[in-house]
């Protein structure tokens, strides 16, 4: 049939190291101020797992234990699990699917803007809002749950979880290829909320009935769950090697599905 | 075609300055679809050329081509002599694409910082705001503005890197009139500096207001090209109304006869040029009556254009 005449060329516009440094600043600066403001998302994504931590780990279950380790500390690694998954796939998936759909990518992709640089402040905004909900965690934790713990195992968790957003956002900009910006946020529900108790983030994952818990085996966030845990010393499940290698072979995966829509994109024309 | 590239060769005062945009027998297809079928088009430095054409004709895909932002099915794509998909190119060049939804809750300085980063060597924040006329609405959030305000931001943003050629694609679509000539008045003044304009519209009174040179565009095919009052010279049809006992295919195999319909008691008819056509009339039909000759208003006169060359397949010159 016909064959393409142009080759999407991706070489680079020359600039200096502090010009294309700049234009990352700028790009993630605004990105992550683009989502301060969205009331949507800061409502949501932002108080739903401090909202949990707060009900279930504080006022309900404070003087509690699950499997040797205090509910407070517990459940810090689990609901900061829950909350960047949340801040990560709506950071990237919404924005990508409603910035593809309604032209406005395109208008980035007219200009000289690096393409990586969008990308880039995506997942940098959603690491910065997972590490807002993961201090937020600690601090009630902290003040109001009696949570104790060394400055390095804090360090531990906290890198961990933050770490934890690059998954969930490679699964955010594969998400964002493949969906509307209609069906962007109905779609991110309807997987991360299943995946999110059948991981053991809202029930523990000792107490899941046994056929979810085979399911939790393929799926990433009971993986970082566990390694999260793990860093607290509470009883993890698996092998923190293993969950290591599921993680960052989901990350590849989705990458490789983001990078399928990116160039399919490239010959589409949209509204 | 043929007569379309004469038309350029006889255009002698832009033949001068360098082309800097060209489609070449290009083809587009979209699937079965095809957007558009061997187009050639030239934009000359210092010239703002419309592409006029109703919704659909493919005015958007040959500015998304010449932007790089999507290959050609086949023929020849060139920016200043070069791949469309090279990023050099994208520092010279600007662009006001449709967009559904641009991101809401950055204010217009903000926007405009941002598409100013970009470039190597931008045009002060304050030099764009004073040209697209956002002063006094530099901290609204993008939500916040009518839409012309919205069409003068995305206008911004275009001419933010100070580019060479910049593309409009539909600017005033959906603006009232007062917002219309606004951008137009900002329009001109860029073309006054010295910039190249490529400018799409479906307004004829558009193009005819603001362009240098118009290609008429229809079902992915240029149709006709030339300067404004070529164009209308013609597309500048009249219309005959008149009551007649005639047959409507008889009359509409009268030469010079664009269209004809029923229109209550009357028939009226389009014509390039009304006297052979009455004259036909007079003759074959002693009895008609209540004739009425006018001249048709200039978006008749380009949708008789358009319909044309519908009928006619291609061969409208």
């Amino acid at each position: 049939m016909s064959t393409a005449s142009v080759a999407i060329s991706h070489a680079e516009i020359r600039r200096s190291p502090a010009h294309t440094a700049r234009i990352y600043w700028k790009e993630t600066k605004y990105e992550f101020l683009k989502y301060l403001r969205v009331r949507m998302y800061t409502a949501s994504v932002l108080s739903f797992p401090i909202m949990f931590y707060v009900l279930f780990g504080l006022l309900l279950n404070a003087h509690d234990a699950i499997g040797g380790m205090r509910v407070p500390t517990y459940l810090i690694a689990t609901y900061g699990t829950f909350g960047i998954m949340g801040a990560s796939l709506f950071g990237t998936a919404a924005g990508l699917a409603s910035d593809r759909g309604l032209g406005w990518l395109e208008v980035k992709r007219a200009s000289p803007m690096p393409p990586f640089a969008y990308f880039w402040a995506k997942v940098i905004t959603s690491m910065v809002f997972s590490a807002v909900i993961i201090l937020a965690l600690f601090a009630l934790g902290v003040g109001f749950g009696g949570v104790r713990m060394p400055f390095i195992t804090c360090a531990k968790l906290f890198g961990i979880l933050v770490a934890g957003s690059l998954p969930f956002s490679a699964m955010g900009l594969a998400l964002g290829y493949f969906t509307g910006p209609n069906s962007a946020p109905p779609t991110i529900n309807l997987i991360y909320l299943p995946m999110s108790f059948c991981s053991g983030l809202w029930v523990p994952f000792m107490f899941l009935p046994k056929f979810v818990r085979h399911v939790a085996l393929v799926l990433p966030p009971y993986h970082l769950s566990q390694l999260a845990l793990g860093a607290v010393g509470a009883g993890a499940h698996g092998s923190a090697l293993r969950h290591w290698e599921v993680l960052i072979a989901f990350t590849m995966i989705c990458l490789g599905i983001a990078r399928i829509g990116f160039q399919r994109d490239q010959d589409k024309m949209y509204g | 075609m043929i007569a379309t590239a004469e038309r350029t060769q006889k255009d002698t005062s832009a033949a001068q300055a360098a082309v800097v945009a060209s489609l070449e027998a290009v083809n587009k297809n979209y699937g079965a679809v095809r957007a558009l079928k061997g187009v050639n088009f030239r934009v000359r430095a210092g010239e703002l050329v419309a592409l006029l054409g109703p919704n659909g004709a493919g005015k958007t895909t040959a500015v998304k081509l010449l932007l790089g932002l999507m290959p050609s099915s086949s023929g020849k794509v060139r920016i200043f002599g070069a791949d469309p998909t090279n990023p050099e190119n994208r520092t010279r060049t600007g662009a006001m694409l449709q967009v559904g939804r641009v991101p809401e809750t950055l204010r217009v300085r903000e926007h405009i910082d941002l598409f100013s980063s970009y470039y190597r060597k931008p045009l002060p924040a304050s030099d764009i705001l004073a040209i697209a006329g956002l002063e006094k609405i530099r901290d609204r959030k993008f939500a916040e503005l009518s839409g012309g305000q919205k069409q003068r931001v995305l206008f911004a943003l275009a001419i933010c890197g100070d580019p060479d050629l910049l593309f409009l694609d539909e600017p005033t679509v959906g603006l009232d009139v007062e917002a219309r000539r606004m951008l137009w008045d900002e329009i001109r003044q860029l073309v006054d500096r010295g910039k190249t304009v490529v400018l799409t519209t479906h307004y004829l009174q558009e193009a005819d207001a603001l362009a240098d040179r118009v290609a008429v565009i229809n079902e992915g095919e240029i149709i006709a090209e030339g300067t404004p009052t070529e164009i209308k010279a013609q597309t500048s049809g009249k219309k005959i109304r008149c009551i007649t006992g005639l047959d409507l295919n008889a009359v509409r195999r009268i030469p010079g006869v664009i269209e004809a319909k029923s229109d209550r008691e009357a028939f009226e008819i389009h014509t390039s040029e009304a006297e052979p056509v009455v004259r036909e009339l007079l003759n074959r039909d002693s009895s008609l009556s209540g004739l009425e000759v006018t001249s048709a208003g200039l978006e008749e006169a380009f949708l008789a254009l358009t319909q044309e060359s519908n009928r006619n397949g291609n061969s409208v010159n």
